[in-house]
Parts: C-alpha cells; sequence; structure tokens
C-alpha cells in the first residue's frame, strides 16, 4: 500500500511512517517542518499542504491512503494563520484525494471537539455534537475542520473517510497539548477544580493509526485507551508540583514564571473533563492499549524529569 | 449481614468499583476522597442522625438497580445519609451515586468532591451509563423543588419527574423505593431565599430559624422497600409511564408513613416536641 502522510514531521507521524515502512508499505509525507533523520525508504516533502507543491506529490506518488495529520492547536498558532492551516489544509486533503483517486482518507481530530463545561456530561459519543464552544472559541477552527472532513463520508462516496477523534497523547516526545502543558516543574490547576484527563501513549497511537489503515472502518470514531485520571493524580505520577490558583489569577499567570501558555478557552478544560468512549473504535479495528495510564505518564516522565523545559512544540494533541 | 461497625478502609477494600492501582475508578472515583468522606458521613450517619435503616436488604448485592425516594427537606441531608447507608449497612458496600444539581458542578470544590465520590451531574447520559455499568443509581425524582420544601411540608411528596421511569424500563432496572423522614427536622426550612441563591450560585438557600442551614442531631428513619420490576421499552405513551411513576410514589408515602410510625416509637426524645 503507498501511504501518504499529511504531518510526517510530528513524533507520531514518524513513529507511524517507520512501522509502515517495516511492514513493507511505501511512505510518503508532506510537512513544512523538515525530518532530517527520515530514512531513505520515506519520501519528505518539505512543502505548505495549501500550496500546489503539495498537489503535485498527489499527483506523482500516487496514495492508496492518506492519513491527515497536519493540524495544529492555539498552543502553536494563533490567529487566522490557524484558521488558514487547519481549514484550508483539511479542504485541500480531501480535493486531492477526490482528484487522484486516494481510497482511503484518515483524518486524525482531537476529542476536545466535543468541548468542556460544568453540565456536559463524561463520556462522548461520536453522535454528540460539539459542546461549550462559544467558552473556547480558538477550538472553533478545529471543529469545522473535523465537521468538513466527516461531511467527506456523504460528499465522497467513493473514497473511505475514517474520522479519527482521538484523546491527549503521551510519551518520550513531551509533543502534543497534554506533553506540552507538562513539561515544566509547575501544573497550573483551577483552585477548586480538578478535572479528568484522558490520554493514550503515543506508540499507541500509531498503533491505532495503522490499524485504521489496515481494517478502513469508515465513520466518526473516538479513539482512548486506559481510564481517564484527575490532574492532581497525572501531575503526582509525573512528579510534578501543581500550582492552584483562582481562575482570574490563573489567566495573567499563564506563560510566565515557567507556567505554560494557553489560550484564555483552554482554562475551561481545566475545569472541566473531556472525555470520551471508544467502544466502536476497538470493536471496528481491534484495538487495545499496550500502556497502562501510569505507565505512559512514567515514559513521558522518564523523559521530562520534573524541571524540564516548558516548550511550545505541539503538533498534534 | 456482617457487622456494619467495621472500619471504613475494610469496607473500602470490599467495595466493587473498578479501581486501578492508585484507586481511581474510570469515572474518577478516588478511594482516598470516599475515605475522608465516609469518616465524616458515617460519623454524621451513625452518631450525629443516629439514622435507623429498615429494609436496606431490599438493595441487590450487585447489578444495577434505582433507588428511588423523597426529598424530606433541607438540603440533600436524605441523599447523603442513604449514600452512606449504602455503604455500612450493605455486604459487600456498594456505593450509591446520586444526581448533583448542575450548579453545583460549576463551585470550586464541590465540583471535585461530588466528582471524586461518585455524584455526578444529573443528566440523562450519565444515569444511563451508570446503570449500565451495573452500579446502583440514586435518584429524588422531586428535584430541587423537594430539597425547598419547608418544614411544614417535609411529608408531602411534590411532583415526580418521569425520565426515571424510562431510563428503568430502557435499562431493564429494578427500582428500590424509599421513605426518608427526619432532613427537615435537622434542618427546618422556614423559607427559602432566592436572593442568597443568586449569590452563591444555587437555585435558593434555606433560611431556618437559626438563620443558616446548619443542621441539629435530629434522628432521621430510613426505609426501603421490595424492588418494582416494570417491564416495556421507555418509549410508551405518557399516560403509561405517569401511571407507572404514580405506583412508585403511592409506594414511597407508604414508606414515609411507616418511617414516621416507627420514629414515633423510638424513646430518643426529639427535638421539636416529636413527630406529628
Amino acid at each position: 500500500m503507498k501511504v501518504l502522510i499529511c504531518g510526517i514531521s510530528g513524533a507520531i507521524a514518524r513513529k507511524l511512517a517507520l512501522t509502515l515502512l517495516e511492514k513493507g508499505h511505501q511512505v510518503a509525507g508532506i510537512d513544512v517542518r523538515p525530518w532530517r533523520s527520515a530514512p531513505p525508504g520515506v519520501e519528505v516533502h518539505t512543502v505548505d499542504l495549501r500550496k500546489r507543491a503539495a498537489e503535485d506529490v498527489f499527483r506523482k506518488f500516487r496514495p492508496n491512503a492518506v492519513v491527515h495529520m497536519a493540524t495544529v492547536t492555539s498552543l502553536v498558532v494563533s490567529g487566522e494563520e490557524r484558521y488558514r492551516i487547519n481549514l484550508g489544509g483539511t479542504q485541500a486533503v480531501f480535493e486531492h484525494c477526490r482528484a487522484y483517486d486516494v481510497e482511503h482518507c484518515v483524518f486524525v481530530g482531537r476529542h476536545t471537539y466535543y468541548g468542556a463545561g460544568p453540565d456536559v456530561a463524561l463520556y462522548h459519543t461520536e453522535n454528540e455534537p460539539p459542546h461549550a464552544l462559544g467558552k473556547f472559541p480558538e477550538l472553533s477552527d478545529l471543529v469545522a475542520a473535523d465537521l468538513f472532513a466527516a461531511n467527506a463520508l456523504w460528499r465522497l462516496p467513493q473514497l473511505c473517510t475514517s474520522v479519527l477523534r482521538i484523546c491527549y497523547t503521551l510519551g518520550p516526545s513531551g509533543q502534543g497539548t497534554l506533553g506540552t502543558f507538562l513539561r515544566g516543574r509547575a501544573v497550573p490547576m483551577v483552585f477548586g477544580f480538578d478535572p479528568l484527563f484522558q490520554f493514550l501513549h503515543e506508540d499507541d497511537v500509531a498503533q491505532a493509526l495503522l490499524l485504521t489503515l489496515e481494517k478502513r472502518p469508515r465513520g466518526v470514531f473516538n479513539v482512548a485507551g486506559p481510564q481517564p485520571l484527575p490532574l492532581t493524580n497525572v501531575a503526582r505520577e509525573a512528579g510534578r508540583m501543581t500550582i492552584p490558583l483562582p481562575e482570574f489569577a490563573l489567566a495573567l499567570a499563564l506563560g510566565r514564571g515557567g507556567l505554560p501558555s494557553l489560550s484564555s478557552g483552554a482554562v475551561q478544560h481545566l475545569k472541566y473533563p473531556v472525555v470520551i468512549d471508544a467502544k466502536v473504535f476497538k470493536k471496528a479495528v481491534g484495538f487495545d492499549h499496550r500502556y497502562d495510564e501510569l505507565e505512559t505518564i512514567r515514559d513521558f516522565a522518564r523523559a521530562f524529569p520534573s524541571g524540564g523545559q516548558t516548550g511550545t512544540h505541539g503538533m498534534t494533541s | 449481614m456482617s457487622d456494619s461497625h467495621d472500619s471504613i478502609d475494610a469496607r473500602l477494600d470490599r467495595l466493587e468499583l473498578p479501581f486501578n492501582a492508585r484507586g481511581v475508578d474510570p469515572y474518577g472515583i478516588s478511594k482516598d476522597h470516599l475515605r475522608t468522606w465516609f469518616k465524616f458521613f458515617g460519623f454524621l450517619y451513625r452518631t450525629y442522625f443516629s439514622v435507623h435503616s429498615h429494609g436496606h436488604e431490599n438493595i441487590p448485592k450487585r447489578g444495577r438497580a434505582m433507588l428511588i425516594g423523597n426529598h424530606s427537606g433541607g438540603v440533600a441531608l436524605d441523599g447523603a445519609m442513604v449514600v452512606a447507608g449504602s455503604f455500612l449497612e450493605l455486604d459487600p458496600p456498594r456505593l450509591a451515586q446520586g444526581m448533583a444539581e448542575k450548579f453545583i458542578n460549576a463551585m470550586p470544590f464541590a465540583s471535585t468532591w461530588t466528582s471524586r465520590v461518585g455524584q455526578l451531574t444529573g443528566l440523562p447520559e450519565h444515569a444511563q451509563r451508570l446503570l449500565e455499568d451495573d452500579r446502583l443509581l440514586m435518584v429524588f425524582p422531586e428535584g430541587a423543588k423537594g430539597t425547598a420544601k419547608l418544614y411544614k411540608e417535609r411529608y408531602s411528596l411534590v411532583d415526580f419527574g418521569t425520565g426515571f421511569m424510562r431510563l428503568a424500563l430502557k435499562t431493564k432496572t429494578p427500582i428500590i423505593p424509599l421513605g426518608f423522614v427526619g432532613g427537615a427536622d435537622a434542618i427546618p426550612t422556614i423559607a427559602n431565599s432566592k436572593l442568597l441563591g443568586k449569590l452563591v450560585g444555587a437555585p435558593y438557600v434555606p433560611i431556618t430559624p437559626w438563620l443558616l442551614a446548619l443542621p441539629r442531631p435530629a434522628p432521621c428513619e430510613v426505609h426501603y422497600g421490595a424492588p418494582l420490576i416494570f417491564s416495556g421499552t421507555g418509549n410508551e405513551d405518557d399516560e403509561v409511564i405517569v401511571r407507572y411513576v404514580d405506583e412508585v410514589k403511592a409506594r414511597i408515602a407508604e414508606l414515609i408513613e411507616r418511617a414516621r410510625d416507627t420514629r414515633r416509637k423510638r424513646k430518643k426524645l426529639l427535638p421539636l416536641g416529636g413527630d406529628k
């Protein structure tokens, strides 16, 4: 199978590329970030997904399957540019899939699609709409990209589309929303709140993507593994100190004194949980996680012992 | 029935919930929080309110079940005592999981504590998922109108919601009716202040003769009835559902009368001159 990975320079995309290569598949990738240590078997094109050069990759490589991981969160890019990357990029991917007869497209989305709030239920299923988007407008472009990808299910009936809403990812790369949030010595919290966080080891995410490519399930799927944990437990297991601050003080303190940078809307996700039910996906592709929630945190903490750097490298969550 | 006075830790170890290695279950219920919670509410249950429980053997040892009861006034002391009773009186102990009012989850600390002890926000999705996971669900179909009852209305029942019945039919769940008395003696509400409620983010704040809703040590009584099993799909017409709900309501009214009767016979001196 010929697989094209959009956003190939992210940690999970690289793992997926290497696994596919090992299994004898042909792999190519597109990313504006270079992957200098890419093995010779992987074609990496350092181009913008929205430009003509990216379409040329589709035309020449003629992939059977495309994995679209080239979306960004508000941690990485702010304002209009994020909107253009997430929506423009997703639109380009599906347009090229249609034009170049791609058989299967996997959209890698996020579980934060569902939103968080005091009256939002735990364990969202795939048929729920997004909630509380008004409180976290920086998520709207990712939600729109997810919905645009999902409408390919009826708009492009010849293309098998898998829309994955993956929970937070964590692992030795330290990438992703949760990894970035936990990198520093201290974890900021909203005073009086301790939401559940649900996460999957990055190796398990790569495995879930591989199974999706192999089984080609059509539809929208939540992807998660082990049970969620309260944020205080996550911080404690990672050897981090928690700093509970009143909501107004937290909004002022973020990004200062070694605390991670978050958009003001993200504070909502430090008060209320986003937890998904992944039963349908597990059944559809036979996925089961290899790392439980504690092993996953330990693996992250070994790579980023307490006192590590706070970075903003997150590309996928 | 085993000795209900064995330690909280021993009971926690026998609680049949899927805790992970750190004592947290998939809903975020935490053994550490339960320990503190039951130490406090166990004291209230056994000593401060000396709750007398009858018929708790009607609660299944395992599997899905719905405890349906009345609010006896004041704040939801009755709910807290039923949760404590399910943990302290049953063997193996069970965690009754109530449906908390939505405003609670928006309040600092209350949000965390209710979540850590399994009292999730009152949403149909939560209720259905808990039953499908074979948990013990506790519902007060009178809702906030039930806790707002004044002292003089303490033995009455206000309108019941019907959602619990549709859910019981859909999930084929037995209903264990319960009648609770004593809450209004502990917190005799003479008025409800909506203005104070607005200030603290609640629908109202009960006002007592001593102003604050601090409970005094009034004896409480709870009677559980035999399981009621209704058959259907949950998609029945409203008149069918209302008829079933009325059956449950009538059974709860009987249990309240029985609880009043047994409490009358208790020799303990009752505040406010005894039951009327």
